[in-house]
């Protein structure tokens, strides 16, 4: 494989990516697992800015990493019990969750490797520069073919919050 | 090995090393302002033996920061407690990637711009949590779940303020909304443009800048008098020093930021003060106008810190859900609807 800035950048980044997300599934501190659920976070948004999607990156950022990942740690911090505990991520039932989860590991190489033998060679291939500006297209269809899911998707998150402060509000009785 | 590649990764260091040296020396100038301009308006002198004028009071103290033990109390987590600075630093440097410092003093005009700057920025609240609950301490953790708070409260009148200048430029790049207030007068500054709509856009974000980066009226995350220091109590010697940086940088971030959105970014308010130059002349005229521009800012914020009192935790939650949001919302539907109409000239 030729040594081009786009291979480098994807090697440590995809690396940084997959080693964090172990992390994250084997630590027996919480805290530390959610910290390096941000560094997996942060590493797929590296990989958008890779494939040219850079709005993309930017809202994986502001979401993921600064309204989720914060989410997860203020949960953490809040519940005393965890304070110090060493935790296994691992339950009773460990021999079904590893069949699942080879069983879903092996349908996704499946299809990759189908997609490979197709002749696509994804990993030297640089991804093609979009040929008008992707924040515009973007733009434009969320405001024109998509705006009534767009529209539908933040009516259910204005569900969701007026029925969390339906649960949450106090009886007055 | 790729000799072009070699090259071009050298050329990103050396622009990488020179921005960070860039904030160190404001940082480090930033502070000893500071105590100078508070000794001044609290009629005493500040400092001013070390050097002309003591200005290299600063640099020393950070000699001293960098000699200092580095003490990890006993029972915090160790690992998190000194990763969590750097996760704080880290984002306060990375915002600076796309600061236009000057006409061609960009070290990269992304097309999302402002939007990564938004984005970059949320990482601290991150660290800062972090650094809380790690110490073991219980005024580093009820800093921490105050900055956690504040922080997420107030990015949304931020960035709902933000929105403002990108609908009147029609871009989301630095560059782009620069270009949008050219023409040489100060009055194509978007602050004077579109009837107060960008002017109430730039208190709503000088507002919620000033908690975004735990300043005085908003530094309830810190607050000498009632938490200690929040959650930086147990940090000590160069992981503290980070800290400092990281909020002396955000604070310069913060006024940067809005002197490119609504204050021109690096042109002269009368187009006879450099407008007409060309190349390396243009360049240091438009530098200096950014950095001059931006200093009166930080001269304005530490005006601030030595005058204004604290804000209380429940004052500062209701004035960012109650006041500050319902505004933002509503000069965003103001902006939209000025520019809709066409009746702004763009």
């Amino acid at each position: 494989m030729e040594i081009t800035g786009y291979n480098v950048a994807f090697i440590a980044i995809a690396a940084m990516t997959v080693t964090s997300a172990i992390f994250v599934v084997t630590l027996p501190n919480i805290l530390r697992s959610a910290l390096f659920l941000m560094f997996t976070f942060i590493g797929v948004a590296g990989l958008y800015v890779l494939a040219n999607a850079e709005i993309l990156a930017a809202m994986q950022l502001l979401i993921y990493v600064g309204a989720i990942t914060v989410l997860i740690l203020f949960a953490i911090v809040l519940t005393q019990q965890l304070m110090g505990a060493r935790i296994t991520q691992t339950s009773r039932n460990i021999v079904l969750g590893g069949v699942a989860a080879i069983a879903v590991f092996a349908f996704i190489a499946t299809t990759f490797v189908s997609h490979f033998s197709k002749g696509s060679d994804m990993i030297a291939a640089q991804p093609a520069v979009p040929t008008s500006d992707p924040l515009l297209m973007i733009a434009k269809m969320l405001i024109q073919p998509y705006v009534l899911p767009f529209e539908l998707a933040s009516f259910i998150l204005l569900v969701a919050m007026v029925g969390a402060i339906v649960i949450a509000k106090e009886d007055k009785d | 090995m790729n000799k072009e590649l070699l090259l071009t990764a050298g050329i990103h260091l050396l622009v990488a090393i020179v921005i960070l040296g860039f904030i160190l020396f404001v940082v480090m100038y930033m502070i000893w302002g500071l105590r100078r301009i508070m000794g001044f308006m609290q009629v005493r002198i500040g400092p001013n033996r070390l050097g002309w004028q003591g200005l290299l009071q600063t640099p020393a103290d950070a000699l001293k920061l960098l000699q200092k033990e580095d003490v990890i109390p006993k029972g915090a987590d160790r690992w998190l407690f000194t990763i969590a600075p750097i996760i704080v630093f880290v984002p306060a440097y990375m915002v600076y990637v796309v600061m236009p410092f000057g006409d061609g003093l960009i070290a990269k005009d992304l097309n999302i711009g402002i939007l990564y700057v938004s984005a970059i920025t949320s990482i601290a609240v991150i660290g800062i949590v972090i650094a809380g609950w790690a110490s073991n301490n219980k005024w580093s953790l009820l800093g921490a779940f105050r900055a956690a708070a504040q922080l997420v409260a107030y990015e949304v009148p931020m960035i709902l303020a933000l929105c403002v200048p990108v609908i009147f430029a029609g871009s989301l790049r630095m560059g782009g909304i620069i270009e949008a207030q050219e023409g040489g007068w100060f009055t194509n500054w978007f602050i004077f443009r579109g009837y107060g709509i960008p002017a109430l856009a730039f208190l709503i974000y000088m507002a919620a800048g000033l908690a975004e980066v735990n300043h005085i009226p908003f530094d309830i995350m810190e607050a000498e008098s009632e938490l200690v220091a929040g959650f930086n109590v147990e940090y000590s010697g160069m992981k503290f020093a980070l800290f400092f940086l990281e909020e002396f940088a955000a604070a310069f971030t913060i006024c940067a930021i809005a002197v490119t959105l609504f204050f021109g970014g690096w042109h002269a308010p009368f187009p006879f003060l450099g407008e007409n130059l060309t190349g390396i002349a243009k360049m240091a005229v438009s530098l200096f106008w950014f950095l001059a521009k931006t200093a009166v800012f930080v001269f304005v914020l530490m005006w601030i810190r030595a005058t204004w009192p604290r804000v209380r935790v429940d004052q500062l939650m209701n004035f960012g859900w109650k006041v500050m949001i319902p505004m933002g919302l509503f000069i965003l539907l103001a902006a939209g609807t000025v520019v809709t109409l066409g009746w702004v000239k763009l």
